[in-house]
């Protein structure tokens, strides 16, 4: 029975190759032709060129990582400790804008981040703008927040902390209650509990939302277009820009998406080797 | 727990859901905008969502989502628990290697991944349409030419749905006890209804949670259903990006209120369910 | 759980998709969204007619589509690209089954040259006698084998005169730090490059390596200074009615439309020169709706059609009889005459057109070089 059932894999092994295997394989080859069909380095000689485009996309990825790092591990953390109705709320709450379309959830921030936007309006309208120009001598009619990075890394926030929160939180929540029974028996504070046993067990939800934070933030492309404003190129941008965008280059874009797939799986793999990967997408 | 900490921990979470909530809040209140404005408020009414069901191209691309997002779902989880059955009786030796590749698609970039199955597409497309051409002119046998379209933007779709499958049966297979299936059969099963009476309820949970995450990615999908889905066909986040890229209407704002009531409503039925079940279990102890 | 949920979802989708469905018959008289992968390459009597067109943002009296369809019967399916660029980029990579699309003089060029556009029949077509002879037989098309013009127009700078001291004039005014991050930098190449190239006083045409590398220099360190907002085609309209920036280069139509909503805003074609431009209807080669796509050009060529264009998205139609037309046409529509500053802009008078000049479509390492500056734009 073992060989029959096994069989069962071959329509997937087929599938694998055909979509999966195959269209890395094409992208591989475009990333070393030319236009004429030739063989070529080019598309890579050119890579130090956008070396800055590279470290942006990495720095803000990190960054926005981090931030919900920041974020997602208390609210993990406290969540686990309430109550079951308020967790069973809590838990609806964080799901609920991850259903809602990713689009969405960036739009929603265009209009309030503005020049004449809601936020620059609130503030207007309560004199912050004077109050910081008296103190400080300055002459600010606003905050100049849209096509900044700072919007960019506060799309990249807003639209991934659930990715960070709901692993941290179902591997929390599974933590075994004796185990910090007995290493408060055994004389930690609650600080020391915390770090000695939380901290280190939680760590596969933290990887795992790492992970789930990190790749999406690293290739954005909607991101840093709607709130970015185009004129501070990223990885997802420039590999868009050669696809279907405005300087038509698939060779190159195959290039800059290889050399970005190959940094990315290599920081995956040095995050792995420091815990077990397998829970990634066990969320639910 | 000390009172402070609980009102401190509680006024964090509440700032964190404040933050999370504000902007489509503010989606929403403007969705019922009189004027035209995302900003400026000019008095109540209801003609975005009146306009938004004339809106061809909107309502065109839901039923797009929604289309592809099911069919999807429904291929991948079949086809992704037959798969894991299958690694899972693998020699270990030939199933590593396969689940490596098999994790490719979730640990690549979206952008990557989108952007291979398009070169992907495109290169066979070109050779097809190239043989109907030059079969038209040797032969004038006709067939159809195949574009970028509503199945590429499926079989995409399934291509990533199903590793999450796969991933959420495998460890329910795993946990399975074998001798189950070996009681089975000890009982007068054929290895067909061992499967069916055995296997398949033990990993149904598993099963039922990688289609709901499969569910949820393809909602969500933006950047590989963009690379994937041509010209003529647009998933719902397709429509919004291209609207976002002219003359933005309130018509988005509606349709985001829209989205939110419903899966609002969903997740509270769920919610509410599973905690009359609990309550239920509960009192029987 | 989890059980329950899948059910529920299923159903609330399920529901879902039949009442999107419903609202989509009520819509547009028909089934099904998009076209599946395999489009049949004929249309049979049974089969629905289709024309799908690509055109540009604000581009179209949208009333016009559906008087077509009820006349002709056949489905429009309207989409739009974002630049010329962008389209040419769709195309090449073959995802895309446009019939019609409507370039601009350079980029017909450029996919006469590959190969990528079907001759029209002209006798399907035959409101293009109404076309202005000033409009046919331009260098793009030369023989009137491939395209009908659909509208004409300049490029300018729009700024909003509340929010700049005094008049702008010139193109300097795209690079200056006065404005920093108030000002938007037109989102494609040509454009992009081509007003560094006035500002330098080079022909937007050149091919010298060098004068390129410069423009692209102009541009780059305005952005490294932080002059440009961000890089917009039709983002621009949102941003400039609603005094989100205060200087932009867009065309002359599009001002038309924005000032509409906001007063303040004005158009120049600046001292240095400027670019002009023709949009032109055709059908690319393997068009799967050949006989649609040319009712429909001559339908768009009409000069109904065009009065109705001109008067909804404020661009000049080549139709010669609409062009001399639409002032008495506005009067008529709205009571009052059409303002001469107005008509100017739309329809440049000859001294302004002498002063631009219109994109001609550039060799293949020129345009690999436009390619290369422009994804270097935004780098540093």
């Amino acid at each position: 029975m073992k060989n029959k059932l096994s069989l069962f894999s071959i329509p997937y092994v087929i599938w694998m190759a055909l979509f999966t295997v195959a269209p890395i394989v094409m992208v591989v080859v475009y990333a070393f032709t030319t236009a004429g069909g030739g063989f070529t380095l080019d598309n890579f000689s050119q890579m130090g060129t956008y070396a800055v485009v590279f470290t942006r996309s990495f720095k803000l990825a990190i960054i926005a990582t981090l931030v919900c790092l920041l974020i997602g591990y208390p609210v993990s953390y406290m969540m686990s400790k309430e109550g079951k109705q308020f967790q069973r709320v809590a838990m609806v709450l964080i799901m609920l804008p991850m259903w809602m379309n990713f689009l969405l959830r960036t739009y929603a921030w265009m209009s309030i981040l503005e020049k004449n936007g809601l936020i620059n309006q609130f503030f207007a309208s309560v004199g912050l703008f004077e109050l910081i120009n008296t103190i400080f001598g300055t002459d600010i009619q606003y905050f100049k927040m849209i096509g900044t990075q700072g919007a960019v890394v506060l799309g990249m926030v807003y639209n991934y902390l659930p990715f960070m929160i709901l692993p941290i939180y179902s591997v929390i929540i599974k933590l075994d209650q004796s185990l910090l029974e007995a290493a408060r028996d055994l004389g930690a504070n609650s600080a020391g509990v915390f770090r000695k046993v939380i901290l280190p067990l939680s760590l596969p939800g933290v990887l795992s939302g790492v992970t789930m934070v990190f790749v999406p933030s690293v290739s954005t492309f909607a991101i840093s277009r709607l709130l970015g404003g185009g004129t501070q190129m990223m990885l997802g941008d420039l590999i868009e820009q050669q696809f279907l965008g405005g300087a038509y280059n698939p060779y190159l874009g195959s290039a800059i998406a290889l050399v970005m797939m190959v940094i990315v799986v290599v920081c995956m793999w040095v995050m792995n080797h420091f815990g077990e990967g397998e829970e990634q997408a066990v969320m639910l | 727990m000390k009172k402070q900490y609980r009102i401190g921990n509680r006024l964090f979470m509440g700032l964190v859901f404040l933050f999370l909530y504000a902007p489509i809040i503010l989606l929403i209140v403007f969705s019922f905008n009189e004027g035209n404005s995302g900003v400026v408020w000019k008095g109540f009414s209801l003609k975005w969502y009146a306009s938004l069901f004339r809106n061809r191209i909107i309502m065109e691309s839901v039923y797009t989502t929604l289309l592809v997002s099911l069919l999807a779902t429904v291929i991948a989880t079949a086809a992704g628990t037959f798969a894991a059955i299958g690694f899972y009786n693998m020699r270990r030796r030939l199933r590593e290697p396969l689940m490596t590749v098999n994790s490719i698609p979730m640990m690549n970039a979206d952008i990557v991944t989108g952007v291979s199955l398009c070169l992907f597409f495109v290169a066979a497309f070109a050779g097809w349409n190239g043989f109907v051409t030059w079969m038209e002119g040797a032969y004038r046998l006709t067939a159809p030419r195949l574009y970028l379209g509503f199945g590429t933007l499926l079989l995409a779709h399934v291509s990533f749905n199903i590793p999450y499958v796969i991933l959420n049966v495998a460890p329910k297979l795993r946990q399975m006890d074998k001798h189950l299936i070996d009681a089975a059969q000890d009982l007068g099963c054929t290895w067909m209804q061992a499967f069916w009476k055995v296997v398949l309820p033990e990993i149904k949970p598993g099963i039922i949670s990688g289609a709901l995450i499969a569910f949820t990615m393809s909602i969500d999908d933006f950047v590989i259903s963009y690379f994937t889905a041509g010209s003529s066909t647009q998933t719902l986040a397709m429509a919004i990006y291209g609207m976002t890229k002219k003359r933005v209407s309130p018509e988005i704002n509606a349709i985001s209120t829209l989205l939110f009531a419903t899966v609002l409503a969903l997740l509270i039925i769920v919610n509410v369910r599973e905690a009359r079940q609990e309550k239920r279990l509960n009192r029987r102890r | 759980m989890k059980k329950i949920a899948a059910l529920t979802l299923a159903c609330s989708m399920a529901v879902g998709l039949f009442l999107t469905g419903c609202a989509m018959e009520e819509n547009s008289g028909s089934q099904a969204a998009g076209s599946a992968a395999g489009n049949s390459s004929s249309n049979s009597n049974t089969e629905k007619r289709v024309v799908n067109v690509c055109s540009w943002g604000e581009y179209i009296d949208t009333d016009l589509i559906d008087q077509f369809e009820e006349k002709t019967g056949i489905k429009v399916n309207y989409q739009t690209a974002e630049s010329n660029e962008a389209l040419y980029s769709v195309l090449k990579n073959g995802g895309a089954n446009y019939d019609v699309i409507v370039p601009s003089d350079y980029m017909i060029s450029q996919l006469i040259e590959e190969g990528m556009l079907a001759e029209l029949n002209y006798d399907n077509i035959p409101n293009f006698s109404l076309i202005a002879d000033r409009f046919k037989g331009l260098s793009y098309d030369p023989e009137n084998k491939y395209t009908v013009p659909y509208a004409w127009g300049t490029l300018g700078i729009i700024y909003n005169a509340s929010m700049v001291d005094g008049e702008i004039t010139s193109w300097d005014a795209m690079f200056d730090e006065t404005y920093a991050g108030d000002v938007l930098l037109i989102n494609n190449s040509r454009d992009a490059l081509g007003i560094a190239l006035m500002d330098l006083n080079y022909s937007v045409n050149t091919t010298d390596e060098g004068q390129l590398n410069q423009a692209f220099q102009k541009l780059s360190d305005a952005n490294a200074k932080g002059v440009y907002q961000g890089k917009v085609m039709d983002e621009v309209f949102q941003k400039m009615e609603q005094g989100n920036a205060a200087i932009a280069t867009y065309y002359a139509g599009d001002y038309l439309t924005m000032v509409e909503n906001n007063e303040d805003l004005r158009y120049v074609v600046p001292e240095e020169g400027s670019n002009w431009f023709v949009d032109a209807m055709c059908v690319l080669k393997d068009a799967q709706n050949k006989d649609e796509a040319e009712e429909w050009i001559n339908f768009i060529s009409s000069t109904e059609a065009s009065l109705a264009n001109m008067d909804y998205i404020w661009y000049a139609s080549p139709n010669e009889k609409a062009l001399e037309q639409y002032p008495d046409y506005y009067e008529e529509t709205y009571g009052e005459p059409l303002d001469p500053e107005a008509y100017e802009i739309m329809a440049a008078p000859q001294e302004v057109l002498d002063r631009c000049e219109s994109y001609l479509v550039l060799p293949y390492e020129t345009r690999a070089l436009y390619n290369e500056l422009w994804t270097k734009l935004g780098v540093s």
